[in-house]
């Protein structure tokens, strides 16, 4: 989908307010939930001029469930969505949704599918053309295995599993001396 | 204390000098950047964020050419002095809100702010006095290399830089320029640019980012999609628009002068008068009427005032620059009071004139 096509399917917005047809599509990054915004003139004026951000604004939860519409056929599906967690960091696709933060890097991998119409909708795009790390794209996989390890770390030691703890300490020590070493 | 300093300097943004700069303030480049060792921020435990901190802090401190930036630790701040940076556009009102171990390097000019910990591990940003992107970018992808050669970013071969939220995804990259808009808004033509703006994929907001008022006619144009396009794409996407907005601001202004002159000149001396002689003064008020000023000295209806002047009363008018000056805490009364002792001190110290055309 092209920025064109974004601007097409936009024309036939209503106003979230008063259901005027929506001419401002304002995107709020700032408070804790990520908001989208659709307004007609009269009501963009009264939002930039009066400060009012948040209280009759759709979180990302509501404007992911109608995106993910077309796609999920049923609430089961939806579930089934929302159940699903990062092996890395935990986070769930539900509590992404009510946050609009996703939780590690791997979530973009591991929820890859998943994000696909929001990048869509948002950016009319999934392909990055820009700048890249001027030392080549490094392999971040034992990266992400120090978010799992530190995080199991965590958990074990809240178990009091101490052998296994220094057993995971290691394991971090030995990627963190991997990476210092390489750089 | 580094901040005490600060009140009595003007940062980069405020400097009043470069392109274009009777309309348009200053150019803003921001990246965001995380650390690919660690869960973003909604998942970082108080240690996490305590080692990014540190890991950030030293691994850049160390290194020569970063030398110059200075450490903040916000987390230790009073919220006097979060505000104040704040007010400076060196933090993010969310970054001085939030909770946990988080910081921010500046450099002297204050043309540099890193925020360490904010929606993102990294947020990098390079300030310009007027329109100048194309320089902000030059020094904001030369810092970004001498970050990235010290620390392993996450990025991701299909969807580039990866961040904490999906809108920020790819480039990590938003670009504003603030605005002075005073003659699209008094001949209420303003939305129209609007419009124009959104339709071309782009984000109008007030000074102080989203939920904020448009105070004193300031309006901050930036990109809303930062996937699918180079940066240079996306600089140019702004940048090529804000001489068309420049435009349609000198044509209003054109106007007023040859259509409306004596509403203007009453507008803009009455203003000047306000200001120099109030006993108590908001700050929206303030903001209002250094906005209609700092039309009439760039239409040369004021003649004793220079525009850094009027930048820098902009500044120091804000609720913390105010009270820091004042070396005190005040309630909004007394702020109200001490603002209106403020504008009378400096512009009477300036000669005090009225608008040359009454």
């Amino acid at each position: 989908m092209s920025a064109e096509d974004c601007g097409r399917s936009n024309k036939n917005m209503k106003c979230q307010k008063c259901q005027k047809q929506a001419t401002f599509h304002i995107t709020d990054l700032t408070g804790d939930d990520l908001l989208a915004l659709h307004l007609c003139p009269d009501c963009a004026k009264g939002y930039l001029e009066t400060g009012d951000s948040s209280e009759d604004a759709p979180v990302i939860s509501d404007v992911m469930s109608k995106q993910l519409k077309p796609l999920e056929q049923t609430a089961d599906d939806l579930r089934e969505l929302d159940a699903k967690e990062c092996p890395i960091c935990g986070i769930s696709f539900y509590e992404f949704r009510q946050g609009g933060r996703l939780g590690c890097p791997h979530d973009y991998v591991f929820f890859g599918e998943d994000l696909e119409p929001l990048l869509i909708n948002v950016h009319g795009d999934n392909q990055h053309v820009g700048k890249q790390p001027k030392r080549g794209i490094t392999d971040t996989e034992s990266q992400t295995e120090l978010i799992r390890l530190r995080r199991q770390m965590k958990e074990v030691v809240e178990q009091e599993d101490y052998e296994k703890a220094s057993q995971i300490r290691d394991q971090i020590r030995q990627i963190e001396g991997e990476g210092s070493a390489s750089e | 204390m580094i901040l005490d300093d600060m009140a009595n300097r003007c940062g980069e943004w405020l400097k009043g000098c470069g392109p274009e700069s009777d309309i348009v303030m200053s150019s803003r480049i921001r990246l965001a950047r995380n650390l690919a060792d660690y869960p973003f921020i909604r998942r970082c435990t108080d240690i996490d964020r305590a080692n990014i901190e540190s890991t950030v802090r030293e691994r850049l401190t160390n290194k020569a050419e970063l030398k110059d930036l200075t450490f903040i630790d916000v987390a230790d701040l009073q919220t006097l002095d979060r505000q104040f940076l704040v007010e400076r556009q060196l933090i993010s009102r969310e970054h001085a809100n939030s909770d946990g171990a988080r910081a921010v390097a500046i450099d002297q000019q204050e043309r540099l702010s890193l925020m360490v910990n904010e929606e993102d591990h990294l947020r990098i940003q390079v300030m310009k006095s007027g329109l100048d992107l194309v320089g902000a970018w030059d020094q904001i992808n030369d810092l970004d290399d001498r970050i990235e050669s010290q620390l392993t970013y996450a990025f991701h071969p299909k969807l580039g830089y990866l961040t904490a939220c999906p809108t920020n995804v790819g480039t990590g990259m938003r670009v504003s320029v603030l605005v002075h808009l005073p003659a699209l808004v008094i001949t209420q033509q303003i939305e129209k640019v609007f419009r124009s703006l959104q339709k071309i994929n782009l984000v109008v907001r007030g000074l102080y980012g989203e939920g904020t008022q448009a105070m004193g006619d300031f309006y901050q144009v930036s990109n809303q999609i930062t996937l699918g396009k180079s940066e240079n794409d996306l600089i140019d996407q702004v940048g090529d628009v804000i001489p068309v907005v420049i435009d349609y601001e000198r044509k209003a202004r054109d106007f007023l002068i040859n259509e409306k002159q004596n509403d203007l000149f009453e507008q803009v001396s009455r203003a000047y008068g306000t200001l120099q002689n109030a006993q108590q003064i908001s700050s929206e008020e303030t903001m209002f009427l250094l906005s209609r000023v700092r039309m009439g000295i760039n239409l040369g209806l004021i003649g004793d005032l220079e525009i850094p002047e009027v930048n820098q009363l902009f500044i120091r008018t804000q609720p913390a620059h105010l009270q820091k000056l004042r070396h005190s805490e005040l309630d909004t009364d007394e702020r109200n009071v001490e603002r209106a002792n403020y504008l009378h001190s400096q512009l009477k110290l300036d000669g005090g004139a009225e608008a040359s055309n009454n």
